[in-house]
């Protein structure tokens, strides 16, 4: 087994040590850990059930681990719960869509960009000059968001009206709009074709060059993992069996084996 | 000017309003006077659940507690010492010297006050049991509430001293008239549409809609469905006192299942989650149930309103499960522009397919 050295440059922003968790006798992820550098674009790879997902509910806060450290810019968020860690700067998407339906594109992310433009209850109720400004900045900066996705024109639309890959587009819209530094991407081009993967790449590198953003993806598409992530972790069956770069990792045997089974000649 | 034009429409309606307010007034009919403060009480409670549970999808089946609670605390609070030392003898040392009867000029401050103080101790109350049961969901937080309105009714029941326990408790001065019914119904029209279309609004419709994506973008569940249920039991405490001080004798066996079968009805006839469908839900099922009690009286079929209301209720849970509004608006503008096939008005929780 190879594991590539670490190379740490700049602050420690997620310290991920021992984390594993346990569902009565199965273990959906062990022993993990990660140091992730500012500003790069994280893969994690793995054959189903190898983790991942448990992966990102774990550092999302959506599920507590049953051992392990998760320290964000420094502070223990092990067992804080989801919302805070929202709060502290992580948002995610899902990998079966989890939208507020029955909203409009533009209500799903004036929901997450309010997060950070709070307002009293006593002013919302009496619909102060103060309460519409913030009501009208929440406004914009969703626009400004939706337009930067390219979700401009179908704004007013119902989020369950929409196309699958708008959708998956006003997903990402309202993770980003809680201006997290980190961003977690689960599947986001699950059900696309090679063109809008295609487009889809563009629009992450993009995001993390405007938003300065921080993105650990998880995927089952080795080739799109393999053109956009500056790192790569592998798991299976909960265990981390490679970490490093694309072409170290893509020459792992144990990564072909976990891929494609034992070679007989081995 | 931007204020002005959007505040047009509704000062139109206001005024219309009043207007028929004064007409009816004027006009001395007691029957349609009685029957229009009903209207305002109910719609005081449907828009409470509208708050508590179609804002939120928390199914609250304890408002009316929190509604017998307000009536019981006002009713209390406004007796004149005299009424009070005979009707009342063994009241605590602390509730013995409180009454709340003064008036300045034709307005009852007492009244206003009692009514205010039962909204507040219903709030605290609330915010009791909400911290508890809103973590709960689905069916458990409706078994959950329901006991609560048990609770409170088994409390009316034994606390003899306060509430007279189950013999009927009258001498309620009727304070409550069309202007009283009808302005607190407008202020409850009104925080249930500020509440919808604000931050607060749409962090309640969006938990309803998906909670895990709720808490990913940094909504805690708890808050949205704690105001919600907060500024129901205020609003349900507010209905309370009205009733109590309309009615002006009634007993614990008022506050439960019927009452709080007939609010859901309403709610969901209307739209769970549509303010402007609140209202007209409670319009319909009222006017309904106005007309089958006539239709009981002239045949002696007693029984059959109920029956019939029931089959009524029945098929909107059919054939329109999301009642007539479902969760959408009408909008004011487009009323008073005429313009009714257009005026919808698009809310957090609206789902109109283009």
């Amino acid at each position: 087994m190879t594991v590539a050295p670490v190379v740490d440059v700049g602050s420690p922003m997620l310290e991920i040590d021992g984390l594993t968790k346990r569902y009565s006798g199965l273990v959906a992820l062990s022993n993990y850990a990660l140091d992730l550098r500012p500003g790069s674009i994280h893969g994690v790879i793995g054959p189903n059930g190898a983790g991942k997902t448990t992966l990102f509910n774990l550092l999302s806060g959506m599920v507590r681990p049953t051992s392990g450290t998760i320290r964000l810019f420094g502070v223990d968020m092990t067992n804080s719960p989801a919302h805070d860690v929202a709060r502290a700067g992580v948002a995610r998407t899902f990998q079966n869509i989890r939208l507020f339906g029955d909203m409009s594109a533009l209500d799903n992310v004036k929901v997450a960009v309010q997060q950070r433009l709070p307002i009293g209850l006593a002013q919302s109720l009496l619909s102060t000059p103060a309460f519409r400004r913030r009501e009208h900045e929440i406004t914009e900066r969703a626009r400004e968001t939706l337009e930067r996705l390219g979700l401009a024109a179908v704004a007013s639309r119902p989020a369950s009206s929409l196309p699958y890959g708008d959708q998956r587009r006003l997903e990402i819209a309202r993770a980003v709009a809680t201006e997290p530094k980190i961003l977690l991407l689960d599947e986001p081009n699950a059900g696309m074709n090679p063109t809008e993967t295609a487009d889809l790449l563009d629009l992450i590198r993009r995001l993390r060059d405007d938003l300065d953003l921080t993105i650990i993806l998880v995927a089952h598409d080795i080739p799109l993992v393999m053109n956009l992530c500056d790192r790569i972790q592998v798991l299976n069956y909960g265990e981390l069996i490679a970490d490093g770069d694309p072409a170290m990792v893509r020459n792992n045997p144990d990564v072909i084996t976990a891929y494609l089974g034992q070679a007989s000649h081995a | 000017m931007r204020v002005l034009q959007m505040a047009r429409p509704t000062l139109i309606v206001l005024l219309a309003a009043s207007a028929a307010l004064a007409l009816l007034q004027l006009s001395g009919l007691a029957f349609w006077q009685g029957l229009a403060i009903n209207f305002a009480i109910f719609v005081i409670l449907v828009q409470a659940l509208n708050l508590a549970s179609g804002f939120t999808g928390v199914f609250s089946l304890g408002h009316i507690g929190f509604m017998a609670i307000g009536a019981y605390t006002s009713a209390i609070l406004t007796l004149p010492l005299a009424t009070k030392a005979e009707y009342l003898p063994n009241l605590p040392v602390w509730l013995e010297g409180v009454h709340l009867d003064m008036t300045v000029g034709p307005v009852p401050v007492g009244f206003v006050a009692a009514t205010l103080i039962a909204g507040a101790l219903v709030m605290v109350i609330a915010g009791l049991v909400g911290a508890v049961l809103m973590r709960l969901s689905g069916h458990f937080v409706a078994v959950a509430t329901l006991g609560f309105l048990v609770i409170v009714r088994v409390v009316l029941f034994n606390a003899d001293d306060i509430t007279r326990g189950s013999r009927t408790f009258s001498n309620v001065a009727p304070y409550t008239n069309l202007w009283w019914a009808w302005g607190w119904a407008a202020i409850a029209i009104y925080m249930a549409w500020r509440l919808k279309f604000s931050g607060y609004g749409r962090a309640m419709f969006a938990q309803k809609g998906d909670r895990w994506a709720a808490r990913s973008i940094g909504i805690s569940i708890l808050r949205p469905r704690l105001v919600a249920f907060v500024a129901g039991a205020f609003l349900s405490a507010v209905a309370g006192s009205l009733y109590a001080h309309f009615i002006t004798s009634f007993s614990p066996t008022v506050f439960y299942f019927d009452l709080t079968f007939r609010v859901i009805t309403m709610l969901v006839v209307g739209g769970m989650g549509s303010v402007s469908g609140a209202v007209i839900g409670t319009a319909i099922v009222l006017a309904l149930a106005e007309a089958l009690r006539r239709i009981e009286g002239a045949t002696l079929l007693y029984g059959l309103g109920g029956i019939l209301l029931a089959v009524f209720f029945i098929a909107v849970i059919i054939f329109r499960p999301s009642g007539i509004l479902g969760q959408r608006e009408i909008d004011l503008e487009q009323l008073v522009a005429w313009r009714p096939r257009r005026g919808r008005r698009r809310g957090p929780g609206s789902a109109t397919p283009d």
